[in-house]
């Protein structure tokens, strides 16, 4: 039983080396970005950023680069990217939120034919369909005189069409788990589908919303594509402003670095502080 | 600050007028008999969401079909000739080619290396597996252009003379060798291949957490048998648990595929497609800005479209699978 045990304490101790050892692989490449943004310009262009974590209480640790690309430019992106990112996420939610509840309470003449229809749409290329919406942006610009393209609202539109597949399918499959008979019953005390969806069944499904809430607000943040094509240099966003930046890290790494930073920090903190939910919703949606 | 207010009004207005339209839709269905309200109770709720895509996905799509056989400002039809163009052009074969290439390795390491750690992870303790998992996942959270930007470092090349700043190239000096611009190498397609590191480092976080729940979910007097018989922690992953977890395998590898075959941002963002590097998206991307070619570029979209279908095709039939076993 000793020996056993033994064995077993140090088959541990070789999984837990292979994972420090990918573990380092996986996160010196960001250590080093970080490091990076942190020094100054001077100390950039003579030593590498390791010199700095060997040599800790001999560097002189600045927060220059951050207030510069705050100053210019990064901080109107970050107001750019909330300003994209929130309705994104609401709207795409709570339209979808409505067709999986009729895709799952309510019967219809081809349903099956037209939700299978949109699982097949999950997978297509978003790209097939920009050029077309976006000269239909502009058709309507004229026709119509309303300015769309080069607005936050053309970002919302076009986010909230291309979630709709994966969100219908998430919320539908969460809202398949809810008793039928919670609904006839409501029905029997007289609620109408409008009022049953809205008091009874949008609660029940809230950690389903939720999950895909979290998915949707960081494809969105870290959409750069759309953010381009369809609201650029006007308002642009974090992302827009970084790869920006990155075209110009000859003028020193530290910039870049800290507009990256800057650029990750909210899905960082969504990340760490909603994981749980997160990787319920990849769980979901992942297609067995 | 006048920014902010604004946005956030149009926030609300937007909101609400949504929240608005289905209340509307409702109150106008319920006007009807009903007999016939329970025949169209759907069209409320499901409207706005055929609509969309209807108007966003669709017809779009159908329209860059269409375009993909016209000319360069699409006002006249000229058959096949973009996509001869397109299948005559050394440079857009090469671009296949490092399609390719990407579907062909980065799902197979990212589900490899995914399977690998959760199965360490499930067998170090809860402490450690929570924190070894959360630093391999963190990368998922951020975006593709910020992980150009952490790899762009890493891979960085500075002239001779002049201090290194890339990690890769350091360790090259310290051995006593050369360095090298990495990312401009198309010898073996070497600069690729390196982008696809950036991709499998993205990934591997997703593959990890799906593969992990699976094994977790293995039954326990199944592990418990093969230990009675004695199997060996190899024997036991390769006829107990891999066999239990094939089907998430596949999930999260056909879930990369399709994410790879639309690789767009982490190339456009580190070579801007040069040195050989360009994918489809990219090229999509290139033909209609650079270019101002929209035929040339419906057609570089609709062959990327039409690779895609057949994982459509996977997509709805495990689904209708998922269905009967419900």
């Amino acid at each position: 039983m000793r020996t056993v045990k033994r064995v077993a304490a140090k088959l541990n101790l070789g999984s837990t080396l292979t994972l420090v050892v990918i573990v380092a692989i996986w996160s010196i490449p960001t250590l080093g970005l970080l490091i990076t943004s942190l020094r100054r310009r001077s100390d950039a262009e003579v030593s590498p950023w390791w010199d700095a974590i060997l040599n800790p209480l001999g560097t002189v640790w600045s927060t220059d680069a951050y207030q510069n690309v705050l100053e210019s430019g990064m901080l109107d992106a970050l107001v750019n990217t909330f300003a994209v990112t929130i309705p994104a996420t609401i709207l795409p939610l709570m339209i979808a939120a409505n067709a999986a509840y009729a895709f799952t309470f309510l019967n219809f003449k081809g349903k099956e034919v037209v939700f299978a229809f949109m699982v097949g749409l999950m997978v297509v290329p978003l790209q097939a369909a920009l050029i077309p919406v976006l000269r239909g942006m502009v058709w309507v610009q004229g026709a119509l005189d309303i300015q769309l393209t080069g607005t936050y609202a053309s970002a919302w539109i076009v986010h909230s069409a291309f979630a709709m597949p994966l969100a219908i399918y998430i919320i539908r499959n969460y809202m398949l788990t809810i008793p039928t008979s919670l609904i006839e019953a409501a029905r029997i005390d007289g609620a109408s589908y409008y009022k049953i969806f809205w008091s009874l069944v949008l609660p029940l499904s809230m950690p389903a919303i939720a999950s895909f809430a979290i998915f949707q607000f960081l494809w969105v943040w870290n959409d750069y594509l759309i953010a381009f094509i369809f609201v650029g240099q006007k308002s642009p966003v974090l992302t827009y402003e970084l790869l920006k930046l990155l075209g110009q890290y000859g003028q020193g790494w530290q910039d870049v670095a800290a507009g990256a930073f800057v650029s990750l920090i909210v899905p960082l903190m969504v990340f760490i502080g909603l994981q749980r939910y997160f990787v319920r919703g990849l769980t979901a949606g992942s297609v067995k | 600050m006048g920014d902010i207010i604004f946005g956030f009004v149009a926030v609300v207005i937007g909101i609400g007028a949504s929240y608005g339209l289905y209340w509307l839709l409702n109150a106008l269905l319920s006007l009807l008999p009903q007999k016939i309200l329970k025949k169209v109770q759907w069209v409320a709720f499901l409207t706005p969401a055929l609509v969309l895509v209807a108007l966003v996905l669709l017809v779009p799509i159908a329209q860059t079909f269409i375009w993909s056989f016209m000319d360069k400002r699409v006002e006249s039809y000229i058959g096949f000739d973009n996509y001869v163009e397109l299948f005559t052009d050394p440079d857009f074969l090469s671009v296949l080619l490092n399609n390719l290439l990407w579907v062909l390795v980065v799902p197979a390491i990212t589900v490899a290396i995914g399977t690998a750690v959760a199965t360490l992870t499930n067998q170090v303790g809860p402490t450690r597996e929570k924190i070894f998992k959360t630093l391999i996942f963190m990368p998922m959270s951020i975006s593709f252009v910020a992980a150009a930007t952490i790899w762009s470092l890493t891979y960085a090349y500075v002239p001779p003379g002049r201090p290194e700043v890339g990690i890769l190239n350091s360790g090259l000096a310290a051995l006593g060798l050369e360095t090298q611009p990495w990312l401009t190498i198309s010898d073996g397609r070497l600069n690729t291949f390196l982008l696809m590191a950036v991709l499998v480092w993205l990934q591997v976080g997703y593959s990890m957490v799906i593969i992990s729940a699976a094994i977790k979910a293995v039954p326990e007097e199944t592990l418990e048998a093969a230990r009675i018989d004695a199997a060996n922690a190899w024997q036991v992953f390769r006829h107990i648990i891999l066999p239990q977890v094939w089907g998430s395998i596949m999930a999260v590898f056909v879930t990369v595929l399709i994410l790879v075959m639309k690789i767009f941002d982490v190339v456009l963002a580190m070579t801007g497609g040069n040195f050989d590097t360009s994918v489809l998206a990219l090229e999509w991307f290139r033909v209609f800005f650079e270019s101002r070619d929209i035929g040339a570029a419906s057609a570089v979209v609709i062959v990327l479209f039409v690779l895609i279908v057949p994982l459509m095709y996977v997509q709805i039939r495990t689904v209708k699978k998922q269905e009967e076993l419900r």
